[in-house]
């Protein structure tokens, strides 16, 4: 077996230093090493969207990623989101529509979310289905997660104005 | 319809002031979700912990002929190589029979095979370390030498005399047949105008929770004691099963479920690899984890839906429909389930088929099969889709032999809304349904008349929309008449405990289970309503054996139902009791104080008198102040089970509005709508986004999701990547609305909403493909609607 590589990374803010086998992911190191249990992993092959953190401001698959890739990186997740009140609009927006049932999905629903309303300050419901097409949801059907998106966008439009 | 009636002892409980019943509050503790802060089983770690990777079967059906784990046992952090026979020391085999259901049969099952693997994905040795990948590493150098066996794929031969026995103990490899035959349906065949045959079918798929199935098993020596974390819709369940078969005492088995992601029916059964993991704990003296990958979860979460049924419809000119018969066949795998069975949804399919209509003659056969297949069970809807599915599509099948608007032939025969109390041909009670008055709503909704016309010109332009309509009804509240009664220890009674705590605020401890429905809420809203406290003064407990009542758990749309009404009659008591010692405090009557908005107020002007902290802190701190003789009982506990009907009937219908590519064969759904008749809504919005979730859950089903098995029982798309699931850039928006009829059986009403989106979504979108493919003369009767489906329907490949 290859030996573990050291790697130096911010996470949320704060300076990680460790040791990681080469084959180990993003998602299984922040969840095992770090305990930053808000990542969830739901397929571990890159399709269903769980695993959502944000590396150097852009959202990536924490699954598809190594951690020894993230040496040197910025990394965030919902955790570091939810402390720094990034999103806590939008995360009331979700409490307020239930844009969530059980809750596995959330954290990088809200990533991807979050991704799309920085890019897009108006994002149309069609913009906003296609941009949170890479993320499952079971239990909402997205109705309610689209609403949840589209009031938010259109709050902070107003806060602006 | 949608009146209330009064509560017989005054207690105005569904209209108190301040009442949340029928309000939109958003769920208490959301913001744990949100913030990534929950606790789900794969998050969950203990002091000496070890991993567990079960080595799967890659043949559907072989003899196992040695397993070979001396290489493993070396590799680096491996605790134990454990095989099935290994095993079988400290766990027992079970059968997933129920005697209710005359005839059904199945073999013993280990929870870990032994000497013989029945499908691909069969646990055959259980790699334990001290960490997942380390376990991984090591169960690729276990050497399994198989021989491999002829595997039963094809239900359709699996009864035939040259197909192999897969279990020869059991003769043969039929599981269960149940035959049902009511009025006089060969003569209402022959009176009949038009009679009109079509064969469904419905493709295998499963419900890809998107947290796996997960558990953590920690047996202590020392106590005796095994503690199981599970994601699971029935702790008590498992609290029974795995105490069953470990030898343990229920006493000495607790089960705690945290935060679940995602259950829909996939997590109300026992798995052998839980129950391996529950006897790994106790075999090795310390918590073992398991969390399946991906893989694993298509190869092993529940199966359902693979059925093929040949439907029969008789129709008069008018539009009279004079009988349903139906043929239907199904394959479950090599194994009925345990405890609930593999028979129930074959079972419901025929108490459901043609419920929502007036005709009397019915008869039906429903076979059950084995097959070298991962197994088959309950997922949500049970045997609704496919019941809906074939009647509803028999309905538009009669109503265009003869000439009828769709909407026409079911009003001429949906039961009227003031034929209730009635029974259904197959022996279904019905307390009161709406399907009329649901039916004008939905078209209201919709615009249905504007939509013809839309469709209509936009035909001339080569686009081809379509509508579709499926009335349904749905089983909720189920009582003992589902499991108990055929022998299964699975509660169907629900119990919730009350107390004031010495603050004021109440503790709520209830038997049903929250997996995102809104348990915790509903449960809130009625304690909150009840007793006159607001919502943030209930904390709701739920989802462990050593702290709540003993109950069913959140299943078959029963919570709302059951749970829901066993709080609103504990709070009962617990208001009563309180009124009592306020009265003694006060030097009133009980009659003449009431609880609003946390403080004890005179019934005559609302006037304050006492805090309940207040109250609290004399009851527990002073006693001493009150008279003599006055012991008060600041907790209640009740138990509610449904005792009238079996079951809580609810109905509703859907509406789809699609386009289709007749170039493509892509399905492009524009619109959904659904009315539903769940009786008393608690929480709207909790009501709606069940409905939406389920809705969607049916629309996989109508458009993706299929487990595809080759010949010899490979499933060849176990991944997310080749089985697609509805993402959100194909949904739709989904319109809802609501009929009230409210049970009688309860003083609280409500009826279960759990299946209603999912018993009708694909009935109504392929009734809409259907319509849109109309000019083409073709009749698409089977699901998944893939591209392919679509074209060689219309001949084009």
């Amino acid at each position: 077996m290859t030996a573990a590589a050291a790697i130096s990374l911010t996470v949320n803010g704060e300076r990680v230093e460790a040791h990681v086998l080469p084959r180990l992911n993003l998602a299984d190191f922040l969840r095992e090493h770090l305990k930053l249990t808000g990542t969830h992993v739901g397929c571990e092959h890159g399709v269903c969207g769980a695993c959502t953190v944000r590396v150097g401001g852009e959202i990536v698959r924490s699954c598809l990623m190594l951690a020894v890739q993230a040496d040197g990186a910025v990394v965030e997740t919902i955790e570091g989101l939810s402390d720094s009140g990034e999103i806590a609009d939008l995360q009331a927006a979700f409490r307020d529509r239930n844009a969530l049932q059980c809750g596995f999905c959330t954290p990088g629903m809200l990533m991807a979310a979050q991704d799309l309303l920085r890019e897009n300050r108006t994002p149309a419901r069609e913009e906003i289905r296609e941009h949170l097409s890479g993320n499952y949801c079971r239990c909402t059907g997205y109705h309610a997660i689209i609403d949840a998106v589209e009031t938010t966008a259109r709050a902070r439009m107003e806060l602006k104005a | 319809m949608s009146s209330i009636r009064v509560n017989p002892d005054g207690l105005s409980v569904l209209d108190r002031p301040n009442s949340y019943i029928g309000k939109t509050v958003p769920r208490p503790n959301l913001d744990r979700l949100l913030q990534g802060r929950g606790l789900y089983v794969s998050d969950i770690e203990l002091p000496r912990m070890a991993h567990v990777v079960f080595l799967r079967s890659p043949h559907a059906h072989a003899k196992i002929v040695s397993v070979d784990a001396v290489t493993a046992k070396e590799m680096p952090g491996v605790i134990a190589v454990v095989t099935g026979k290994e095993l079988g020391a400290v766990i027992t085999p079970w059968v997933g029979v129920l005697s209710h259901l005359k005839g059904l049969k199945s073999a013993p099952q280990s929870a870990i095979a032994v000497d013989r693997v029945c499908w691909q994905g069969e646990a055959v040795a259980a790699i334990v370390a001290t960490s997942r990948a380390a376990a991984e590493d090591a169960a690729e150098h276990v050497a399994v030498a198989y021989q491999e066996l002829e595997a039963v794929t094809d239900m359709r031969t699996a009864l035939d005399p040259a197909t192999p026995v897969i279990h020869a103990s059991l003769g043969d490899n039929l599981a269960f047949e149940r035959v049902h035959d009511a009025g006089a349906v060969d003569q209402a065949f022959a009176v009949s105008d038009a009679v009109v045959e079509a064969d469904f079918i419905f493709g295998r798929h499963t419900g890809v929770t998107l947290e796996p199935r997960a558990v953590v098993a920690d047996w202590n020596a020392a106590e005796a004691r095994l503690t199981i974390y599970q994601g699971t819709q029935a702790p008590h369940m498992v609290q029974n099963i795995a105490a069953l078969h470990l030898g343990l005492r229920e006493a000495q088995v607790r089960v705690v479920c945290k935060d679940v992601g995602g259950s829909f029916g996939i997590k109300v059964h026992i798995y052998a690899d839980e129950m391996a993991t529950y006897a790994l704990s106790k075999l090795l003296r310390r918590p073992i984890k398991f969390v399946a990958d991906r893989v694993e979860s298509f190869n092993t979460d529940i199966h359902a839906r693979d059925h093929r049924c040949k439907g029969k419809i008789g129709v008069k000119r008018d539009g009279t429909i004079t009988a349903f018969e139906i043929d239907d066949l199904t394959g479950i795998g090599p194994y009925s389930m345990y405890p609930r069975t593999s028979a129930i949804e074959a079972n419901q399919v025929v108490n459901l088929v043609g419920g929502p209509y007036t005709s009397k003659n019915y008869r039906a056969r429903a076979r059950v099969v084995f097959q070298n297949k991962n197994v088959m069970c309950q997922y949500r809807a049970v045997g609704h889709p496919i019941a809906c599915s074939v009647t509803e599509g028999l309905v538009d099948l009669a109503a265009r032999k003869i000439g009828m608007d769709p909407l026409e032939i079911r009003r001429r025969n949906l039961i009227a809304d003031d034929a209730y109390p009635c029974a259904s041909p197959s022996g279904l009670r019905f307390e009161q349904l709406s399907h009329h008055a649901s039916l004008d709503k939905i078209v209201a909704m919709m615009g249905y008349d504007a939509l013809r016309a839309e469709q209509a010109t936009l035909r001339k332009e080569g686009i081809h929309r379509g509508i579709g309509i499926a009335s349904f009804i749905e089983v909720t509240n189920p009582s003992a008449a589902f499991y108990g009664v055929g022998g299964a220890k699975i509660s169907s009674q629900d119990g919730v405990a009350v107390r004031l705590d010495a603050q004021g605020s109440v503790i709520c401890q209830t038997s049903i289970t929250e997996q995102g429905q809104g348990s915790e809420s509903l449960t809130a809203q009625i304690v909150g309503s009840v007793l006159g406290v607001s919502m943030d003064r209930v904390r709701v407990i739920l989802g462990d054996t050593d702290v709540t009542p003993y109950g069913g758990g959140t299943w078959a749309s029963r919570g709302a139902g059951i749970g829901g009404e066993a709080a609103l009659q504990a709070t009962k008591i617990l208001r009563k009791n309180i009124l009592d010692v306020a009265a003694v405090i006060l030097q009133s009557t009980p009659a003449e104080l009431d609880i609003v908005n946390n403080a004890i107020v005179n019934v005559s002007d609302g006037a304050s008198r006492i805090e309940l902290n207040e109250l609290a802190r004399i009851v527990y701190f002073r006693p001493d102040t009150l008279p003599p003789g006055i012991q008060p009982e600041l907790m209640a506990t009740k138990h509610f089970v449904p005792r009238e009907y079996p079951f809580a009937f609810t109905n509703g219908v859907q509406a789809a509005w699609v386009e289709v590519d007749t170039e493509t064969g892509f399905v492009k759904l524009l619109r959904h709508w659904v009315v539903e008749d769940c009786g008393t809504i608690i929480n709207p919005q909790l009501v709606d986004e069940q409905i939406r979730g389920g809705v969607v859950q049916g629309l996989g089903a109508a458009l993706f999701e299929k487990c595809i098995y080759d010949e010899r029982g490979q499933l060849t798309n176990a991944n997310m990547a080749d089985y697609l699931v509805p993402m959100s850039g194909e949904m739709p928006d989904i319109d809802i609305g609501h009929v009230v009829s409210p049970t009688r059986e309860s003083e609280l009403g409500a009826k279960g909403a759990g299946e209603a989106g999912t018993a009708g979504a694909a009935a109504a979108v392929t009734n809409a493909v259907n319509d849109a493919l109309s000019p083409f003369g073709t009749i698409i009767t089977e699901i998944p609607l893939t591209p392919q489906v679509i074209l060689t329907a219309l001949g084009k490949i």
